[in-house]
């Protein structure tokens, strides 16, 4: 270090005053720059100081234990009821699926938390990574249905809980995405026809709310059916979400094939490319990790709104929660049953939330300028 | 490729073959008449540099030639290929046809190598092994090999326009379009890059360049037209052109170039 040019030659490094570092220092810059911030930070905290005590006291210090009755419960001055919770813990997961085959449900659970993990994971990105999907979901149906195997037959009109939550959206979102990006090519196709199918379906969809296509899945599909011919109430409620999900993922992917440049397009062509080996090879991929952020918002749009299914008398998780509210013996208990299943959705939408971001991050890695 | 390095020997290839041929060629934008009655024909081995001021349709030749620009009058045949709505010939055409643009169009998530790989891979169906062993050829050729596993946007503008060149050399084409390969590049990376084009020009291959770069002109072109306003003005060699211009646009347009 001595004979350094550097430390020869330029002044040594200081510290910065200690009016710009430090959290004293980060205080004043980030809460109390302005006089209205600093009120509003007063503000907030006061309101925080309202807030929180109250919730902790109520959640966790005078909450009853897993073991209380409903009388306990019910005692003046008691906080939560999480024996509540404890006791419908199985009716509110897998709903009016038979409670001795309910390890089944289960199973399905987490074989679809194992499998969209390993999606999560870029070395899988495998051509026959999509089998390992079809095997997988051919064995969350014969979990689900049984009747091989010496498994007993559940009709799916059992079927209930988060199970159906899960299997609806992941289904839903699976299926939606490629039918999502072909609309969103035809919408944007050279060939008139294709463009304005496109178009139509797209924004014929999107001005319908879900609830009245879920209604029309549900009531008018029938009428149109021939007697004696029945598609099954779930496959039809599926339907009506991956058309919905579909038509709000093509306008994300549409936005991201905007955003490409025109050059790259020219380049592809150039080459020689076909259309498919051009959108393939060079947009989509490009269109796609553009379109992360909202597609992921669809995403955990779309897992919440399968809670819309209550409707047309299927019980997803929502479902089941309010169902076991019913029960006069445990009747009161909501806060409890929606916090519960609350903390289930925003389990699954803020994984949904944080792997996107990760994902962005590492696709943008390559990009980086 | 060495092996042909023949310096400044136009017709060192069979004879008298015209392998662009452009017949009465008109197209518009909407009302606006871009090109008038282009005839041009080209041979096999040629070196041609276009220029002209811009909004000429110099651009706009060049891109009709490989079909990304469509013509509406005349005829265009590329290597005994009709250019017309035939999405089977333009394909056939845009195979043997390289193009440099402008702003390179790399493709950013793909690596140089891939960006070298994709096409000889899925339009000529290479193996990947030999793709890309020619790709490091070409890379090597544009000296840039160190740089394969790197991704566009690492790279600087000289660079990426050389790996666009090498890109271009893995469909093993029978014509190189160049449209403006400078224009976009800092001063100091324009060598770099008309070094790359002059190599290759000695190496025999047939060449369009869109330029305003009159010094490459002068020391590689057979010949050098001159646009304005949609029309092919003058044609001639880069000796007879710079020194002997025929026509007043074409002394007004040097003299706007070259005086500054």
């Amino acid at each position: 270090m001595t004979g350094d040019v550097h430390s020869t030659m330029s002044l040594p490094d200081e510290r910065p005053p200690s009016s710009v570092v430090g959290p004293l220092a980060w205080i004043r810059a980030n809460l109390f720059n302005t006089w209205f911030n600093g009120l509003l930070t007063i503000l907030i905290v006061w309101l925080l100081f309202q807030m929180i005590p109250p919730f902790v006291s109520w959640a966790f210090i005078k909450a009853q234990g897993f073991g209380a009755t409903p009388q306990e419960c019910r005692a003046p001055g008691a906080g939560a009821c999480w024996a509540f919770v404890g006791e419908k813990l199985r009716f509110i997961l897998f709903g009016t699926y038979p409670y001795a085959e309910q390890w089944r449900p289960l199973a399905v659970i987490m074989l679809v938390i194992l499998l969209l993990a390993a999606s999560c994971d870029r070395r899988f990105w495998r051509p026959w990574f999509p089998l390992v999907w079809l095997v997988g979901l051919a064995v969350v149906g014969v979990l689900m249905w049984g009747g091989v195997f010496g498994l007993t037959y559940v009709e799916n009109s059992y079927w209930g809980g988060l199970p159906l939550t899960i299997i609806l959206s992941v289904i839903g979102l699976a299926v939606a995405f490629p039918v999502s990006i072909l609309l969103a090519l035809g919408r944007r196709s050279d060939m008139p026809a294709i463009r304005a199918l496109s178009v139509a379906y797209i924004e014929l969809i999107r001005g319908v709310p879900l609830i009245s296509l879920l209604f029309m899945a549900s009531v008018m599909f029938p009428l149109f059916l021939p007697t004696g011919v029945s598609i099954d109430k779930l496959l039809r409620a599926q339907i009506a979400f991956i058309m919905f999900a579909a038509a709000y993922m093509a306008e994300a992917i549409r936005g991201g094939l905007q955003a490409i440049p025109k050059g790259q397009y020219e380049a592809a062509d150039g080459l020689g490319l076909s259309y498919w080996q051009k959108m393939g090879k060079i947009i989509l991929p490009q269109a796609i990790a553009i379109s992360i952020p909202p597609l992921v918002n669809t995403f955990i749009s779309f897992f919440k709104d399968t809670s819309l299914v209550i409707i047309i008398g299927l019980y997803d998780l929502l479902g089941t929660a309010k169902a076991s509210l019913t029960d006069p013996a445990w009747r009161g208990f909501y806060r409890e049953a929606y916090l519960f299943i609350g903390l289930i959705y925003w389990a699954f939408c803020f994984f949904m939330s944080k792997y996107s971001q990760r994902l962005e991050r590492d696709l943008n890695r390559s990009r980086r300028r | 490729m060495t092996a042909t390095q023949t310096t400044a020997q136009p017709h060192a290839y069979a004879e008298g073959e015209d392998i662009i041929q452009c017949i009465g060629v008109h197209k518009w934008y909407g009302e606006f008449h871009v090109l008038k009655d282009i005839n041009l024909s080209v041979r096999r081995g040629e070196r041609i540099v276009i220029c002209g001021p811009s909004g000429s349709g110099k651009s706009t030749l060049i891109r009709c030639l490989n079909r990304l620009e469509e013509h509406q009058k005349g005829r265009i045949v590329i290597d005994g290929i009709e250019l017309t709505g035939n999405l089977k010939n333009i394909e056939l055409v845009r195979r043997e046809v390289g193009m440099v643009f402008q702003h390179f169009n790399l493709f950013p998530h793909l690596t140089v190598l891939e960006n070298c790989t994709l096409a000889p891979i899925w339009v000529r169906k290479k193996p990947k092994a030999e793709a890309e062993e020619m790709a490091m050829t070409y890379l090597t050729r544009v000296q840039i090999a160190e740089q394969a596993k790197k991704y566009p946007g690492q790279l600087s503008g000289g660079q990426q326009q050389r790996v666009a060149i090498a890109r271009s050399l893995c469909m093993n084409p029978k014509i190189m379009l160049f449209d403006e390969p400078t224009s976009a590049l800092d001063p100091e990376m324009v060598k770099e890059v008309l070094d790359v084009m002059i190599s290759l020009a000695e190496s025999g291959m047939t060449m369009l360049c869109v330029t305003h770069e009159m010094g490459f002109a002068k020391s590689v072109a057979d010949r050098v037209i001159f646009m304005d306003r949609g029309e092919i003005v003058e044609q001639n060699t880069p000796d007879e052109f710079f020194s002997n211009p025929r026509s007043d646009r074409t002394r007004l347009f040097l003299s706007q170039i070259l005086n500054h």
